[in-house]
């Protein structure tokens, strides 16, 4: 592979990457400032964190979040992969197109829209507006996304895996928990990562579907700020970066290690 | 003990009229969509073969063999087992194995999870299990990997570790999908005759599909060569290289001559061929071609002899200029442009190290052979 | 659901049609395919059918704020008498009041806009990183989607302290003396620009990365080679074969673009007309459900085109990684 790895590309990179990770760093940097103004920096100081803790408005929102978003994406979780069965193994069923359609018109559709006619049939249907339609609500937009993912890995999965399973005298659905499942799995993990980001992440859809009583944590940081910036925010938004942050370069450390050690191992089996 | 060569010279069932074949395909026909893979096809496979389909990919040999694994239904016709109809029963309920071309080892379980799979699949108790793992790992010589991944093995312990798995449970047939086409040439060689030796050892029946006709050659017993979706010679090797019933064949496995004619004159060993150019050739090996009858005569290159001089004892002769040679170190390639035009292939064995009868381009040559060194085929 | 019966599975096991379990085997493969399909088409396309029809009803003081129409529950008769009652008032209300037309119309101008935008900084880093050691690529791609994995209204929010009068960049740039009155951004729609670009920048590097990094670098040697100078290279050879990396980028930042509400709401101050805030604003400060159905009908009706333009870029792609 040859490539021309010259200035220009490395400023583009360079520049690139401060454009996309500035505004986080000055976000993080100013939730320790000691002054109330947001954009002056007045000392060193951790007390927003504190203050933090005693919002208990902010505490609730962040448990209904975390509820939410384990519920939501473990649902999502196993409905995607479902749907990228669908996708991928059954070629031709009558209303493929539309299913298809319904799969992938979520990823792009402008929240304002899902939100507002999730919260409708909720109306229609007579469901009280709360924790349980937000549930609802994540799972019909993650499931999605979802899909995609694990319909990303089984395109390229090795069908003569599933045919040596069957071979050896293992039923459809053994050969399906034993087999299929354990070796789309890491696609399956990310898409439930995927789906609870995407969750903890919502403020739309959960405006429009959420009730009395299931205020998330994006809905609260978005009624704060609209009444102001206050480093509090900044506190809470570093944590929850820092929650996302450690765990997606966790999982990232975790492959990029399996990803050495298999090919040490590979080198070392090419020598004999 | 009887040797295998013995075991392979006596063994010739399919010449046997009361012995009874073990896998039987009886007017088989499958279609995918508009396409046929197999057509009206019907083969039998005796118990303890070594059975080779051979053929171009897409000619069908693959769709065969998971019809026979029970991947794939036939359209129409049926496939038998031992006697019993196989349609209906799930590859998980047929006796037979295969080897996948990509191997398809499972790449979450370890060598030895791998070769247990199919016998936890039928239940078989766990000390029974790990004693069959030990004889299969020993088998293929892989006794110190079992406890690896199939990412930490090179690609013949992975081919390896994929026949064991295949032939842990004892089936009664082991399919075989190119299995050695994932190897380098040298391991390929090697690998061919511990598949041979391997197959003997356990007496089990083997239906191996390739597209390279050397394997093919080395390992079969018998041979069938497929072409869109038939089968167009069920043969020994010997007899598919020497005795090709039809120019597809003749032509699709090694080199081949073919001189287009007519028959002139039949007696009772001999035919007379008068050649599109006039020229007159005697040959033997005619089969039922009738006087006038439009034929080829097939001949392989290596029974063609390129001299300078006629050959004063030769029947067949005919004059040309060389064209092209080709020295490859163990034999040498001539190309002979013979008067008429036609392009005739020859080699010739480097037995010395200096030739006797030098040729070299643009010298004028006779090109001979004995009447028996060709077959007649249809055109 | 006869819609979706299974006419053929590419299933090996209801291929093989085991002999008893064929009934099972049969009714767990429709449950894959129809549990996915129920769920999408009650929580997903019914919505949009209520939507419709309840931007054909009359605003009503009362919960839910509107009247029902196309009500089934009154039988076939029933349903034609309302249907005479059928009104388009919400749509026609939308035609006669200029703000709502504005509002669209600016929206996919400030779409279309952002799009480009994000095209021309996205590019140049999808194409340093496609060209980076290949050692240090999956470490910078990690860097591209981590920002994806930190709350959305958080990057939006972060660019307050930045754009504010008060905020970091004015102050940078005064203390620097290249300006000396504070420039007013935020709440502007330069304000909407940068938010929208930074937002969405990782969804159009992502599929520009993926198919500039297919391609063969040895294509522009070959180029070189014929004697095509670097800048005729690019334009001839990379950017036609990035292309269905840049349209599939353009799509995923335009489509949500043109319906976004944070990014205006937040950055764009009141006047900002976007159409994602004129229809979150007429559902909840204005508690007008069937013009907020009506505003979505039509920006569906307005998206629809680019749907289906990702949806068939979706599946092409599909096609070629099979």
């Amino acid at each position: 592979m040859n490539t021309t790895w010259s200035r220009f590309n490395v400023t583009s990179i360079v520049l690139g990457f401060a454009f996309l990770y500035l505004p986080i760093v000055l976000l993080i940097v100013f939730s320790f400032n000691e002054s109330k103004l947001v954009t002056v920096w007045g000392g060193f100081s951790t007390k927003w964190y504190v203050s933090l803790f005693h919002n208990q408005g902010l505490m609730d929102a962040t448990w209904v979040t975390a509820r939410v978003g384990v519920i939501s994406a473990t649902v999502a979780t196993v409905l995607g992969t479902l749907a990228a069965l669908t996708l991928t193994r059954y070629t031709r069923f009558r209303g493929r197109v539309l299913f298809s359609g319904m799969v992938f018109a979520p990823l792009v559709m402008p929240e304002v829209i899902t939100g507002l006619s999730l919260l409708l049939l909720f109306v229609a249907i007579g469901l009280d507006r709360g924790f349980f339609t937000v549930t609802l609500a994540h799972i019909t937009l993650t499931m999605c996304f979802v899909a995609v993912v694990v319909q990303s890995r089984l395109v390229s999965f090795d069908r003569s895996l599933e045919e040596a399973a069957m071979d050896l005298g293992a039923t459809p659905a053994k050969t399906f928990f034993q087999i299929t499942l354990p070796v789309i799995l890491p696609a399956i993990v990310s898409g439930w990562m995927l789906a609870f980001t995407l969750s903890l992440d919502d403020l739309v859809i959960a405006s429009f579907t959420s009730g009395p009583g299931a205020t998330t944590l994006p809905m609260k940081i978005y009624s704060q700020v609209r009444l102001g910036v206050t480093p509090e925010i900044n506190a809470a938004c570093t944590i929850l970066i820092a929650v996302v942050a450690v765990g997606v370069i966790l999982a990232s450390i975790a492959n990029k290690r399996r990803e050495v050690q298999r090919q040490l191992d590979e080198r070392a089996a090419q020598r004999g | 003990m009887k040797s295998l060569g013995s075991i392979r010279r006596d063994f010739t069932p399919w010449n046997d009229p009361s012995a009874r074949p073990y896998i039987q395909f009886e007017n088989v026909t499958k279609k995918f969509g508009d396409f046929t893979a197999v057509n009206n096809l019907s083969l039998a496979i005796f118990e303890r073969e070594f059975f080779a389909l051979l053929g171009a990919s897409g000619c069908g040999k693959s769709t065969l063999l998971r019809m026979l694994a029970g991947f794939e239904e036939p359209t129409a016709g049926r496939i038998l087992l031992d006697g019993q109809d196989l349609r209906g029963i799930p590859p998980y309920r047929r006796p037979v194995n295969m080897m996948f071309q990509s191997y398809a080892l499972f790449p979450h379980m370890t060598v030895e999870k791998n070769i247990a799979f199919g016998l936890k699949q039928e239940g078989m108790p766990s000390p029974d299990i790990e004693k069959r793992v030990a004889e299969m790992l020993k088998l293929v010589k892989l006794e110190q990997f079992a406890k690896r991944k199939p990412h930490q093995l090179s690609g013949g312990q992975r081919q390896r570790v994929a026949l064991a798995r295949s032939v842990a449970k004892r089936p009664k047939v082991l399919l075989l999908d190119e299995p050695l086409g994932a190897l380098d040439k040298k391991l390929r060689e090697e690998t061919q005759f511990e598949l041979m030796d391997l197959q003997q050892e356990l007496g089990l029946t083997f239906v191996v599909v390739t597209h390279d006709q050397e394997e093919a050659m080395t390992m079969a017993d018998r041979i069938a060569i497929m072409d869109k979706g038939e089968v167009m010679q069920v043969a020994t090797p010997a007899e598919v290289y020497e005795a090709p019933t039809s120019r597809f064949v003749a032509h699709f496995v090694g080199n081949v001559n073919m001189f287009e004619g007519k028959v002139a004159e039949r007696s009772a060993n001999t035919t007379r061929i008068t050649g599109s150019s006039g020229a007159q050739i005697v040959v033997e090996n005619s089969g039922a071609a009738a006087a006038n009858a439009d034929i080829v005569f097939a001949i392989r290159p290596e029974k063609i002899k390129v001299s300078s001089k006629k050959p004063a004892d030769a029947v067949n002769a005919l004059q040309g200029e060389v064209y092209d040679i080709a020295y490859l170190g163990d034999m040498t390639v001539y190309h002979v442009r013979l008067d008429d035009g036609q392009i005739v292939r020859a080699s010739a064995l480097n037995a010395a190290r200096v030739t006797e009868d030098p040729l070299t381009w643009n010298d004028r040559a006779w090109v001979s052979f004995r009447p028996d060194a060709g077959v007649v085929l249809a055109r | 659901m006869s819609n979706i019966a299974v006419t053929d599975a590419a299933m090996p096991s209801t291929a093989a049609k085991p002999f008893l379990t064929r009934l099972g085997a049969g009714f767990v493969n429709r449950l894959v395919i129809i549990v996915p399909y129920l769920w999408l088409l009650f929580f997903f396309l019914i919505p949009f059918v209520i939507v419709f029809k309840i931007s054909l009803s009359q605003t009503a003081i009362a919960m839910p704020p509107y009247t029902p129409v196309l009500d089934f529950r009154e039988g076939i008769s029933g349903f034609f008498e309302r249907f005479r009652n059928l009104n388009f008032d919400n749509y026609v209300w939308l035609t006669q009041d200029a703000l709502y037309f504005k509002a669209y119309v600016t929206s996919l101008i400030i779409a279309a806009i952002s799009t480009v935008l994000t095209l021309l900084v996205g590019y140049p880093i999808a194409y340093g990183m496609a060209r980076a050691p290949a050692t240090i690529r999956p470490t910078l791609l990690m860097l591209v989607i981590l920002p994806f994995w930190t709350s959305f209204l958080i990057r939006v929010y972060a660019w307050i302290g930045i754009l504010k009068p008060e905020g970091l960049l004015n102050q940078l740039l005064l203390s620097l003396h290249i300006i000396n009155q504070p420039l007013v951004i935020l709440n502007t729609y330069t304000a909407i620009f940068i938010g929208i670009v930074y937002s969405y920048l990782p969804f159009m590097v992502l599929p520009l990365y993926s198919s500039l990094e297919k391609m063969d670098y040895s294509l522009i040697e070959a180029a070189k080679d014929l004697g095509c100078p670097p800048t005729s290279a690019f334009w001839k050879i990379t950017f036609p074969l990035s292309l269905p990396g840049v349209i599939a980028g353009c799509l995923l930042v335009f489509i949500p673009a043109v319906g976004e509400f944070v990014i205006p709401d937040l950055l764009g101050g009141s006047q900002t007309l976007m159409i994602g805030k004129t229809l979150w604003n007429e559902f909840f400060a204005n508690r007008d459900w069937p013009v907020s159905s009506a505003v979505a009908v039509i920006l569906l009706l307005l998206l629809t085109v680019p749907i289906m333009l990702f949806q068939q870029a979706q599946a092409r792609a599909q096609e070629q990684d099979k």
